[in-house]
């Protein structure tokens, strides 16, 4: 009898101990808030991918004396997870954070996790694409992010690898070669002819990017957010398009190891191109294929291809300051000065215009124009309405249906049966 | 003791007197105290780390399994419809099949190929001894990471080492992480890669706690060494070999990163999830999904039970047939 009163009562001593413990590390906050006015010592940008943003933070830290501390991550799919952490526990997140349009997407629904920038900066909307503007903000008004870069696209081709198969190898002619999307299949037919059966694109997952992009609709979501995965017209094209081309694919996943390898390799000669990616391009073919890369128009007129924006998570303990950097990074000047550096394209109109962004040419790419290729196709872009979780449908719905039946493991009506299911569970928010 | 018996007792130690000055007796309360309350606190630090670090946890991803429990938004209670949903989940049941698919394949030759190694190894005859056991338990050391990228190039379409030496022999390449089998029997060389050296050392100290007499009896009596084996080593290995299945199941249910690592950090695990795990879909649906935290929380919990019904049926298991 006293042994089992006294086990209970141990026992409840224990899980009083715990339960302390527990509710001290739950109410760990520290609600630190600083005098207003008072200037932070020090300010975090995060970011993914490359931002060209080295140079521009040590010029801020010169101006204003605020030390900055910027930390990148290389790919969106280490970043994303981070930061949902950081704004579930309400902790840890930059005070200025890069968005990808897909997340930007995704936290809109909660927009109260970000501070609203219209009253911290001054007014931009003439200032920028007006669609890209527009796209920073969250349904109940708030202005979310500061726009920094398009994706818009072009393809970019090995001129070796074209030479040796008997196409076409300059940019103009390159670009005459394809038309529409029907020019580009044939070309790359006529490619693998000529190269003896080589793959002419990495993935067809690439293509339905390229089409999706292109502004023809709705689509995974309509206007009003419902789900219309299943009978998008321009989803279907998309699809159709895609699995037209699984002839002429490498079947190499994006960002696996067989892609990044087969720049190197040469397993395929072409790929779309939206501006950041030229210096993935050009990071994993390596120094050896300098000059063999070249970057021509993309099939059937301009399209996006993702695109950045900054900013401030409302557990920023500097929200005025943070805004303001934002507003410095993603200036015109700062914009050319990123550009010219690592690649992503202004969407500042005044930077657009700007004689450096202009005038810019690619000295790893032939010396192609970069900065003419894709400012003009900038104006030509159609913005494409993404739902809250359109990533989430594209990367897990779609693309893995096109995979699976680009290597054979369904036919095209049991993947788009795969496809319509998943993105009916993976698109519900 | 015994000796002691013969002559007169030791004179007990005085009884407690009352007429002891109160330093002393504040002394004794001290040493009485110590003696019953002690020991509690030496075990303490494990319990709390465990308060914090496992208990806490867990009591609150049951709290969270009961809620439509956004990852950055609201939270709602919803009672058990989380766990009804995971019946009629075909992609829950998916997992739970690859995850057992792959378990099978790497569990059970793993534990027989250790057996063999840790009964190779316990021989006397063998040379230099520890630096075998030594080279074994290396695999272990190197990081899950590494090992996992490693054998995800070796086992590549493309360029992998693997299909390079299946063409020698004729055989088409092979796209490893296109078919169920194929991503099954990858991922479960890479687990059996690391794990095989770490239960032949626990395995062989086991073997090394069987006394010796018993293997120099039955070799007087003419039994043979795989009879020694049968007879002595695997009776008397029960213990051990219970405590392995037990941490291997436990292990294996858990299975994460190198499916993801082979699937390039894709969470899907192949493009029809040939090769998903039950701890990736939990990641899938708890953290990659924001809006989907309860349900992944209750996708954690039923891979605790999972465990521990796994566990108490491999522990029935093993108990009866080593009998």
């Amino acid at each position: 009898m006293s042994v089992t009163t006294r086990r209970t009562r141990l026992a409840a001593a224990a899980l009083a101990a715990i339960t302390a413990i527990g509710g001290l590390a739950a109410c760990g906050n520290d609600d630190d808030k600083p005098a207003a006015g008072e200037k932070p010592a020090k300010l975090v940008v995060d970011t993914f991918g490359e931002m060209g943003y080295d140079e521009l933070v040590k010029q801020y830290e010169k101006d204003t004396g605020i030390k900055v501390e910027l930390r990148k991550t290389a790919q969106l799919a280490e970043y994303r997870p981070k930061l949902v952490r950081y704004l579930a526990t309400g902790k840890g997140a930059a005070d200025v954070t890069a968005l990808e349009e897909g997340i930007l997407n995704e936290f809109k629904p909660n927009a109260r996790n970000w501070s609203d920038l219209a009253p911290l900066v001054s007014d931009h909307s003439k200032d920028y694409l007006p669609w890209k503007w527009e796209l920073g903000k969250a349904p109940d008004g708030r202005l979310i992010g500061l726009p920094t870069d398009v994706g818009s696209l072009a393809v970019c081709y090995r001129k070796d690898l074209f030479q040796a198969a008997g196409l076409p190898t300059e940019r103009d002619q390159v670009s005459a070669l394809w038309p529409d999307w029907k020019g580009f299949h044939d070309a790359g037919l006529k490619y693998k002819q000529g190269s003896g059966g080589k793959a002419f694109i990495d993935s067809i997952t690439a293509v339905s990017n390229g089409v999706m992009f292109q502004g023809n609709g709705d689509l995974f979501y309509d206007k009003e957010d419902n789900i219309i995965a299943d009978t998008s017209p321009a989803v279907k094209n998309a699809w159709d398009t895609a699995t037209s081309m699984a002839d002429i694919s490498a079947k190499a996943q994006t960002w696996s190891p067989e892609w990044s390898g087969g720049f190197k390799q040469g397993t395929f000669a072409a790929t779309f191109c939206p501006s950041w990616m030229l210096g993935i391009v050009s990071d994993n073919s390596g120094p050896t294929n300098k000059g063999k890369w070249d970057v021509a128009s993309v099939p059937g007129g301009g399209g996006n291809w993702g695109g950045s924006w900054l900013a401030v998570p409302a557990q920023s303990k500097y929200p005025n300051e943070a805004a303001k950097l934002a507003e410095y990074l993603t200036n015109a000047k700062s914009q050319v000065e990123a550009f010219k550096l690592k690649g992503p394209l202004p969407t500042n109109l005044e930077a657009l215009k700007n004689d450096a962004f202009t005038s810019y040419t690619n000295e790893y790419f032939s010396n192609a124009p970069t900065g003419k290729i894709f400012g003009e196709s900038v104006a030509k872009i159609q913005p494409t309405h993404l739902g809250p979780k359109h990533q989430a449908v594209k990367e897990n719905a779609l693309e893995p249906a096109l995979r699976a039946f680009e290597s054979g493991q369904a036919d095209k009506a049991k993947a788009w049966e795969q496809f319509t299911k998943d993105a009916k569970t993976q698109g519900a928010f | 003791m015994s000796l002691s018996a013969t002559t007169a007792p030791p004179s007990p130690a005085a009884p407690p007197s009352p007429d002891l000055p109160p330093r002393q007796r504040r002394g004794r309360l001290f040493n009485r105290l110590d003696v019953k309350y002690s020991p509690y606190l030496y075990i303490a630090p494990f319990f709390l780390i465990f308060g914090v670090f496992g208990l806490y946890p867990m009591v609150r991803t049951a709290w969270m399994s009961l809620h439509d429990w956004d990852m950055i938004g609201d939270h709602s209670f919803i009672g058990f419809d989380n766990y009804t949903r995971l019946f009629s989940d075909e992609y829950f049941w998916n997992a739970l099949v690859n995850t057992f698919g792959i378990f099978a394949l790497s569990t059970i030759p793993q534990l027989l190929l250790a057996l063999f190694l840790a009964n190779l190894l316990n021989r006397t005859f063998l040379r230099a001894k520890t630096f075998f056991r030594m080279v074994i338990f290396m695999p272990n050391v190197v990081s899950v990471a590494a090992v996992a990228i490693v054998f995800g190039m070796l086992f590549q379409r493309e360029f992998g080492l693997f299909n390079w030496l299946l063409s020698f022999v004729g055989v088409d390449p092979v796209d490893w992480d296109g078919q169920r089998w194929s991503s099954w029997f990858a991922i479960s060389t890479m687990v059996n890669w690391r794990w095989t050296g770490y239960n032949t050392l626990i395995l062989l100290a086991g073997m090394q706690a069987i006394p010796k007499d018993l293997y120099e009896a039955a070799a007087i009596d003419g039994a043979s060494q795989w009879r020694q084996f049968w007879q002595i080593t695997l009776p008397m290995l029960k213990p051990t070999f219970i405590f392995v299945v037990i941490l291997s199941t436990i292990g294996g249910m858990q299975l994460f990163t190198e499916p993801l690592l082979f699937a390039n950090g894709n969470i899907l695990g192949g493009n029809q999830r040939q090769f998903q795990t039950l701890a990736m879909y939990m990641y899938e649906m708890g953290i990659q999904n924001l809006n989907t935290a309860g349900y992944g929380a209750a996708v954690a919990w039923a891979i605790f039970m999972i465990i521990v019904v796994v566990s108490l049926f491999n522990f029935l298991l093993v108990r009866r047939s080593a009998k």
